[in-house]
């Protein structure tokens, strides 16, 4: 009886806890109808057993541990925690399998469906643990951004492929523990293959689609074990992940399956030869810059990649709050995939307590850079190249991307003139209304403060 | 196990999440990802009850399983409260426009 109330009411919690993310209001009751959802099966699951305490013991060390890690957690280092906490999921789910596997409850062999259940479960799961921890690698830092792509990459992913299809329809013959194991070690690899071929500015498509590999490996074990709020929650946690690809996808003009298997390393290496004949670059200083923005009466701020590494977000409330004293207009303009991940530059600007009516959506904001004075783009660079509209022949082609060079005056914060992570030339350098600002985007925009204040 | 129930249960939670996170304004995707780990982790509950094994510490299943536990305690609490931690920045500068346009 208890059983069956926690099926129905924990399941209705998540999807409210889901749907108060629809508006800021009433997110916040959202999140506390999904703790309160998570409350309830716990204590319910725990009630049904007799091993309370030593299951409390270890909720209580594990929460602990999740608590001080959330509190004290940089939002700048928001990307890399996700990705740390998928592979949390994925690993506890394999963990889940060998325990069913391994149980002395069950009796081999497990029929047919049951076999490829676990099977599949585990694989969803160790795929989703070792590319989340090569994902949270690269954020980190730990493994270089860069894709790597080296000769046999395609050959090795397709082999191991091949392998684990191999394995799991001899598992399902040939129940053994030794097989199982060989299963789980060849989907961790296979993940790490997967995921090491992807490059920085794909992470947002990585995060996210590890989000719902998650929620698939959650499902997995609820069909094994036929319970529903798992299958419930699995499949609405993949179906989120699946979208949020999806939008990630779209904002790079990429299909899921380019950014997996990584087609276009080839060519992005031959475009930033085609640099030469652009024409010079306008450098400027923040003094000079100052000025410029002191007499504008409206200005876009492009945040980028660039804003997050330089937390910069900070010093911009404090430029834009002086700008807003002096009646200057000033939006915020966001690229789906600005940043490592979904949301991850609205949650910086929140962070700084700017407030989100100022905040845009690309469609939102895109045929107001006509009529603005200046646009300040901060770190970001592929998701501002006009040559996405313009070039066929540019791998970025037909990726929608933020108007910036129809403003009046560019100001362009950046560490350098290099190209940005697809490796390629941006045109808006070499624009006559473009002002080159290079350094590190928060001390550059310091000095813009310090000089407005004099 | 496949059967016709689980599969009409299954295919019906894709579709509602389908629509519930559609609706989601793009500014709260962050909160968003942050949540369904958190709620993903409800695999806690099979993790609990697999601790449940007659035979007690001395089978592999009951440690596996309360490593589990262990494991995803860290991703509920952890994905809770970066969620919330999230949603207060959000909350607190609230101006006229109430309802954000979603979609």
């Amino acid at each position: 009886m208890l059983a069956n109330i926690n099926n129905l009411i924990v399941p209705v919690l998540f999807i409210l806890a889901l749907r108060g993310l629809s508006s800021a209001n009433t997110a916040k009751k959202g999140n506390f109808f999904g703790i309160f959802g998570m409350a309830i099966a716990i204590l319910g699951a725990i009630l049904l057993r007799n091993n309370g305490f030593v299951c409390s013991i270890a909720i209580i060390f594990g929460g602990a541990i999740g608590y001080c890690i959330a509190k004290k957690i940089d939002m700048t280092a928001l990307p890399q925690l996700l990705a740390a906490f998928h592979s949390l999921v994925g690993l506890a789910a394999v963990f889940i399998d060998c325990s069913i596997f391994a149980s002395p409850d069950v009796c081999l062999p497990l029929p047919f469906s049951e076999a490829i259940e676990i099977a599949l479960g585990a694989t969803i799961g160790a795929i989703t643990f070792s590319g989340s921890i090569v994902a949270f690698g690269k954020l980190q830092g730990f493994v270089s951004g860069k894709a790597l792509q080296f000769k046999f990459l395609k050959t090795i992913a397709l082999l191991l492929t091949l392998f684990l299809i191999g394995g799991i329809c001899s598992f399902i013959i040939r129940q053994n523990s030794l097989l199982f194991l060989t299963i789980i070690l060849a989907s961790c690899a296979l993940g790490f293959i997967q995921i090491i071929a992807i490059g920085g500015a794909d992470m947002p498509v990585i995060v996210s689609m590890l989000n719902s590999y998650s929620g698939w490996a959650a499902a997995g074990i609820g069909f094994t074990l036929n319970n529903n709020i798992l299958i419930i929650v699995g499949a609405l946690v993949g179906t989120s992940g699946a979208i949020l690809s999806n939008i990630m996808c779209k904002g790079m003009n990429r299909s899921l399956k380019k950014v997996l298997f990584g087609a276009g390393g080839a060519e992005q290496i031959a475009i930033p030869c085609s640099r030469k004949e652009q024409g010079n670059v306008k450098l400027c200083s923040p003094e000079d810059a100052a000025f410029i923005v002191k007499n504008a009466s409206s200005v876009i701020i492009v945040p980028g990649y660039g804003m997050a590494v330089s937390q910069a977000q900070h010093v911009i409330k404090e430029l834009v709050d002086m700008l807003k004293t002096e009646d200057i207009s000033v939006k915020y303009a966001i690229h789906p995939v600005a940043g490592r991940m979904p949301g991850h530059m609205n949650v910086l600007l929140a962070e700084a307590n700017i407030p989100y009516d100022d905040v845009f959506e690309l469609d939102e904001i895109n045929h107001e850079f006509g009529s603005c004075d200046i646009a300040i783009v901060i770190g970001a660079n592929d998701i501002t190249n006009p040559s996405a509209k313009t070039d066929p022949s540019s791998p970025i082609y037909g990726m929608p991307v933020l108007d910036v060079e129809k403003a009046k005056t560019v100001l362009f914060v950046k560490r350098s003139l290099g190209t940005g992570y697809a490796g390629i030339d941006n045109p808006l350098f070499y624009q006559s209304n473009t002002l080159m600002l290079l350094g590190d985007g928060k001390k550059v925009i310091e000095c813009i403060v310090k000089t407005m204040e004099t | 196990m496949i059967t016709f129930e689980t599969l009409t249960i299954f295919v019906l939670s894709c579709f509602v999440g389908y629509y519930v996170v559609l609706k989601v304004t793009p500014a709260l995707h962050a909160p968003l990802m942050s949540v369904t780990n958190a709620i993903s982790s409800v695999i806690i509950i099979v993790a609990i009850g697999a601790v449940g094994c007659d035979l007690g510490c001395a089978c592999l299943t009951y440690w596996l399983a309360l490593l589990a536990v262990f494991l995803t305690s860290i991703n509920i609490v952890g994905g809770f409260m970066l969620t919330h931690r999230m949603l207060a920045m959000f909350s607190i500068k609230r101006k006229k426009k109430g309802g954000e346009n979603a979609c």
